[in-house]
């Protein structure tokens, strides 16, 4: 293991796809157990590799996600979900519906089994989430748009540019309001959304294009001009990839698909989205500055993120109920070996990433004083 | 290297072309500073360099726009990347990326230079605009002057050999400006840069122009010899205003050109004391703060300001960038909250007033003065400002008929230059009656008619029993309009006192011609000018 790496920012494709294999095994099981094992080990590779960037603060975040998800679930499901049998558990007073909503009943007896299995599968998302939520922590957002293809490369500037708009339009809603006090207004009420939406709009309209004139002015766009035809083939082919990922990753996520469907679906557009990416990528004539490497590191990760993923879905297909405890009879659910070690083994990025990269940090106390003086 | 033959510009919907049969030869290596009025036409001549005149605004350009040989007829602004770099006033609305580093790459990213080539003039442009140690830093925490310089740094990277620069010093506090400029000077000697630059507040790039291009507000375009340019008439510095009071030839371009002749004129002024129209007024202040403090997290902004306000006086606020003025000025008004500390105006505390009230004591004009505006006519906005303060119709109207005559009431709000649009809030603020008028960088983008007119506005106010404040980075300004000088460093008060002690006190705040005159304690050039004409006359008044 390349322990003495020099600290670099991994490449934020192979977070990525660490944790979406992550997210694959999260989905392939309800067993509480194992998810709890899950969510540690997502949990320490996010607090061993994370960097000190504004978004790496956002694990929290998806943690409190998780939580609501699994209550909202509880909620509905003892509220609505009543009438099978088992253990109740506490009896909610019953509201009579009109006819017209004949087979919802809401409220009634809530068995200890509905709440149970709702809590599992409420976990199996929060999990999920917290999945994704490993990759926007560990990876820089912006940079993981850089290494989208080079066909795709107006669409993620598009996306870079919103992210740096977002909180400006934030900070100008905030300045109009404050703006709005001094003619008198509170700022609050269906009246004021006009005064407040005019001057803010126009704000953004005029930086908008400030920014497009300067993105003209420093060369932005200046590829050789594409045929019609070209530029239609890529988007069909492109449109088409995209259809029939989707197609194929239902499948593999869904156990009552065709067993064909998935990998086929997978296969197909895969291969039809790089062909239209290579299409497309072909008229674009740009270098990048600092590209991020591929390294060993790199195939560490992301191999560990295949591998659990594949590995859980062998498991599923062998045995399928090893991942999913029965609720019938109720009892403590079993920590069966072979998915445990498969979970456990996504621990690997941990060690094998090389240690985040932290910017020196200038002394910076007065810029501070600036932004919060325009954001107040 | 830039050469407009017989070029105009008449945008779609106008009656009269912007540039009229513009001739102008720009040589390699100039540096080139485009001078006019707001409206004259500079940011259409700047943005006809590069082709995004009209290849993104539109309209209909005649003639022909050549730079290095290129001709923005057929070269879109993308393609002349690589020979002009466009840096304008507000450099945060035309960042791309997020960090120093990947901004000055963008360009050549562009470009599609080699990762090794960019690598290296990556570090050489740190290392030329000295922003070697912010290479990491998130472009939204620098501050103006450093956004200004990584601004100029990003389009550096790609070798441009035409800088085209639209008041790229407007938003900056003096230091940061000279920053700025003096990085910009240095291109033009070491590395033959040709620069054309639009800048309203001359006195701070004259003396580094070799090439003045006078826009004289009908289309035609005047260029030559700064000194000889400017012999003609129009817009001028101070330290030009003054050689001309004196009768000086060739007139001073530079505060150093002008002193080797002021010996002389101080002899001439002789004990003659600038009259003393300004002075800080005693007795009951019209608003009384005590204790001001404004928290951000932990940040401390404001902390424990006492601020005495005099009905009659023009104060300013200045202090460089972040200091906490514009914190300041709202936390007097109100309508932020204070964390600490109290403000009594006529007894009560606009803090903790209803928004309505608190504008009847304090009005405030913001720094974006057009957040205020929403209808989308003049005449509506001046209708609806009676309407608020319950005054009669028409009041609002009176206002600005005083202010600034003349502002057509069907036009849009977003329509009028820079000082309409200051005159139009400053009357609706007014409108409530307030009796303290506060005012946050009323000066950005006014040229020095401008400033001359809102000067005499302000002491207008002052004189109908109003204590008025200005937040401003412009020491001429100040020089020009107010009686005492507050000024702010990291949210203490560092100084407060008279324009005159608290100007001449200090090199970075001195006006030209304090400098010129020093140690003498003369401020504008009218003064002199009226002392000249009355000699003997300037006694001092009390």
């Amino acid at each position: 293991m390349s322990g003495a790496a020099l600290p670099r920012a991994l490449h934020p494709v192979a977070w990525w796809v660490w944790a979406l294999g992550m997210a694959a095994v999260a989905s392939s099981t309800t067993n509480p157990l194992l998810l709890g094992v899950l969510l540690a080990v997502v949990g320490y590779v996010v607090v061993a590799r994370r960097g000190d960037a504004p978004w790496a603060r956002s694990f929290r975040t998806y943690l409190l996600l998780g939580l609501v998800v699994v209550a909202i679930r509880v909620v509905f499901n003892a509220l609505l979900g009543a009438g099978s049998d088992g253990h109740v558990f506490v009896v909610l007073p019953q509201v009579g519906l009109p006819s017209w909503a004949a087979g919802i009943e809401l409220g009634g007896p809530v068995t200890a089994e509905d709440v149970l299995a709702a809590v599992y599968d409420g976990l199996r998302l929060a999990v999920l989430l917290c999945c994704v939520g490993a990759a926007n922590t560990l990876a820089n957002p912006k940079r993981a748009l850089r290494s989208l293809p080079a066909a795709l490369y107006e669409l993620g500037v598009a996306v870079v540019v919103a992210l740096t708009v977002a909180p400006q339009l934030v900070e100008s809603v905030q300045r109009v309001r404050r703006a709005r006090r001094l003619r008198g207004a509170s700022g609050k009420g269906v009246r004021s959304v006009r005064a407040i939406a005019v001057p803010v709009l126009e704000d953004a309209l005029a930086r908008s294009l400030l920014l497009a004139a300067s993105m003209d002015a420093r060369g932005y766009g200046r590829s050789t001009d594409v045929p019609v035809l070209r530029r239609r083939a890529t988007s069909a082919l492109l449109l088409a990839g995209l259809l029939a990922l989707c197609v194929g990753t239902y499948g593999l996520l869904d156990g009552t698909a065709p067993a064909a469907m998935g990998p086929a679906g997978t296969a197909t557009g895969l291969a039809l989205s790089a062909a239209g990416l290579r299409l497309g990528g072909r008229r674009v004539r740009r270098t990048s500055h600092r590209p991020d490497p591929w390294r060993r590191p790199e195939w560490v990760v992301a191999g560990t993120g295949v591998l659990c993923a594949a590995a859980i879905l062998v498991v599923a297909a062998r045995d399928p109920l090893l991942l999913h405890p029965s609720l019938d009879p109720l009892r403590w659910p079993p920590l069966p070996v072979l998915p445990l070690l498969v979970v456990v083994a996504g621990v690997l990025p941990a060690w094998a990433a090389p240690p985040p990269w932290r910017a020196p940090t200038p002394a910076r106390p007065r810029s501070v004083a600036v932004r919060q003086e325009v954001a107040a | 290297m830039i050469r407009f033959e017989r070029v105009s510009v008449t945008y779609p919907g106008a009656d009269r072309p912007v540039l009229r049969d513009v001739e102008l030869v720009v040589p390699e290596g100039e540096l080139a500073l485009v001078v006019g009025r707001t409206g004259a036409g500079k940011s259409t001549l700047l943005g006809a360099v590069n082709g995004l005149v009209p290849h993104f605004t539109g309209g209909l350009l005649t003639g022909r726009v050549t730079v290095d040989g290129r001709d923005t007829r057929t070269s879109r602004p993308r393609d002349l990347a690589d020979v002009v770099g466009v840096v304008g006033q507000d450099p945060l609305a035309g960042f791309v990326t997020d960090t120093v580093e990947e901004e000055l790459a963008y360009g050549m990213e562009q470009l599609a230079l080699p990762p090794a080539v960019m690598r290296k003039r990556v570090e050489e442009t740190l290392d030329l605009l000295g922003l070697a140690e912010l290479r990491h830093a998130a472009l939204r925490e620098l501050s103006g002057g450093q956004q200004q310089r990584v601004a100029l740094g990003a389009v550096l990277t790609c070798h441009p050999r035409v800088l085209v620069l639209d008041e790229p010093t407007s938003a900056l506090d003096p230091t940061a400006a000279e920053g700025v400029l003096a990085a910009i000077t240095r291109l033009v000697h070491d590395l033959g840069v040709t620069v054309l630059m639009a800048e309203h507040r001359l006195e701070r790039v004259l003396h580094y122009a070799d090439r003045l291009v006078q826009l004289r507000g009908d289309g035609t375009v005047v260029s030559g010899d700064p000194a000889r340019v400017l012999a003609t008439g129009g817009l001028a510095p101070p330290v030009v205003e003054l050689g001309r009071a004196a009768g000086w030839d060739p007139l001073p371009l530079s505060v150093r050109d002008a002193r080797r002749g002021a010996a002389d004129l101080r002899v001439r002024l002789g004990t003659t004391a600038p009259r003393q129209t300004r002075r800080v007024r005693q007795g009951a202040p019209a608003l009384v703060a005590r204790g001001v403090t404004v928290r951000f997290g932990d940040l401390v902004a404001v902390r424990e300001v006492d601020l005495d306000l005099h009905a009659g006086d023009v104060c300013a606020l200045m202090g460089r960038n972040g200091a906490g003025k514009s914190t300041l000025l709202w936390a007097v008004q109100g309508s932020l909250r204070r964390t600490a500390g109290s403000v009594d105006v006529g007894g009560a505390d606009p803090g903790e007033l209803p928004p309505a009230a608190a504008r009847a004591r304090v009005g405030l004009v913001p720094q974006t003065p057009a957040d205020l505006l929403y209808l989308d006519t003049v005449g509506r906005e001046l209708a609806q400002a009676d309407r608020e303060s319950d005054r009669p119709s028409g009041t609002a109207d009176a206002l600005l008929a005083r202010l600034l005559p003349g502002v057509d009431h069907s036009t849009h709000p977003r329509d009028l230059s820079e000082g309409q649009r200051l005159a139009l809030v400053l009357a609706v603020q007014l409108v409530a009656g307030p009796a303290v008028v506060l005012l946050d960088e009323p000066t950005r983008g006014l040229d020095y008619e401008a400033k001359t007119r809102l000067a005499a506005v302000l002491r207008d106010l002052a004189d109908d029993g109003r204590a008025v404040v200005v937040s401003t980075h412009d020491v001429e300004f100040v020089a020009l309009a107010c009686d005492r000088v507050v000024v702010l460093a990291d949210g203490d008060v560092v100084a407060d006192g008279p324009t005159v002690e608290v100007v001449l006190a200090s090199p970075t705040f001195a006006p030209q011609v304090a400098k010129v005159l020093s140690p003498q304690p003369w401020l504008t050039a009218q003064d002199v000018a009226s002392a000249l004409a009355l000699p003997g006359s300037g006694v001092e008044r009390p």
